[in-house]
């Protein structure tokens, strides 16, 4: 499906997106708290068919952070990404890893360098960093002055 | 090379030939042969991290083949290897993996830093939490090569010129 079509039809399913088409992919908007269950239909409906979640990324702008999905259809051979808005003083964002198993590495990937909770996460801890580790390296106010030397 | 002329040894050899009815004498200092026989036959250990790997590997490999240098056997364990490459960022993780490795090449042993990331950081010295600022942190470094990626030619000068401070010192 064209972007156009998927645009039309994820409207068709829930009219409260926003779409941005300037990129390679058709880009979501999806508000966090309803982040779950748009991913659920985005996986389970037939014409839709995203099985293949091949990349989760956290973004720090510095008012906020997002979440970025990146979704692909093997058979149909169509790709969307889909963005949410976390608060910066709480993020938190229910898990995709029941819908597909490779968020659960991912997801700890986000956990450990930007702090997003996954509520519903079967295993949430750090996964690069040591276990001990205090703070959140890739957030943009993060300081370390022992390892750090700042530009 | 006409069958009359007489053979000459390669000039990089330590000594001096004194000729003979019978053939010839070499005279010439034991250190200075053992040198020359360090320098030829240093054998590397398997130690890439990142990208300068790669462009080990090619040096390693047909185009520039660095065994025409006696680098000939690159093992993958420590005991039997005389210089470490150290091609690619040291982490903090990777530290005391790298001592552990440098502790069990037996001596004479060399290091060579190659690359930016193992001279200073690279372009991981500012800003980054997980990035050993240069390998000499860690281990005594004897050569160092500039590059992001050095080429392979940049690599195989690194080895010649380790070889030249082996036979001077």
């Amino acid at each position: 499906m064209t972007a156009t079509e998927l645009k039309d039809k994820l409207q068709s399913i829930r009219q409260t997106l926003s779409f941005e088409e300037t990129a390679e992919w058709l880009t979501v908007n999806v508000d966090s708290a309803e982040f779950h269950d748009f991913a659920l239909e985005l996986r389970d409906q037939a014409e839709l068919d995203f099985d293949f979640l091949f990349c989760v990324t956290c973004v720090d702008w510095k008012t906020q952070l997002s979440m970025v999905y990146h979704l692909r259809s093997l058979d149909r051979k169509h790709s969307i990404v889909v963005k949410c808005k976390l608060d910066r003083e709480k993020p938190e964002i229910q898990t995709v890893s029941d819908l597909w198993h490779t968020a659960e590495f991912h997801e700890r990937e986000a956990y450990d360098l930007f702090g997003v909770k996954f509520t519903g996460h079967p295993d949430l801890r750090r996964l690069f960093l040591t276990d001990d580790w205090v703070g959140w390296p890739l957030r943009k106010d993060y300081d370390d002055p022992v390892n750090m030397i700042k530009l | 090379m006409d069958v009359k002329d007489k053979p000459t040894l390669p000039k990089p050899f330590p000594g001096q030939v004194h000729e003979t009815p019978g053939g010839g004498i070499l005279v010439s200092k034991l250190d200075d042969v053992i040198k020359w026989a360090r320098s030829n036959s240093l054998w590397p250990l398997v130690f890439g991290t990142s990208c300068c790997a790669i462009e080990m590997m090619s040096t390693a490999s047909a185009k520039y083949d660095w065994s025409r240098f006696g680098f000939e056997v690159a093992r993958a364990t420590p005991r039997q290897a005389d210089v470490i490459i150290i091609a690619g960022t040291i982490v903090n993780k990777m530290g005391p993996v790298l001592k552990r490795l440098y502790d069990q090449m037996p001596d004479p042993k060399y290091v060579i830093a190659m690359g930016a990331c193992a001279t200073s950081g690279g372009p991981f010295f500012y800003n980054t939490y997980s990035v050993v600022k240069g390998a000499d942190h860690i281990i005594p470094v004897d050569v160092y090569v500039a590059g992001c990626p050095p080429r392979p030619e940049a690599l195989l000068h690194a080895l010649i010129s380790l070889q030249e401070k082996i036979r001077n010192t």
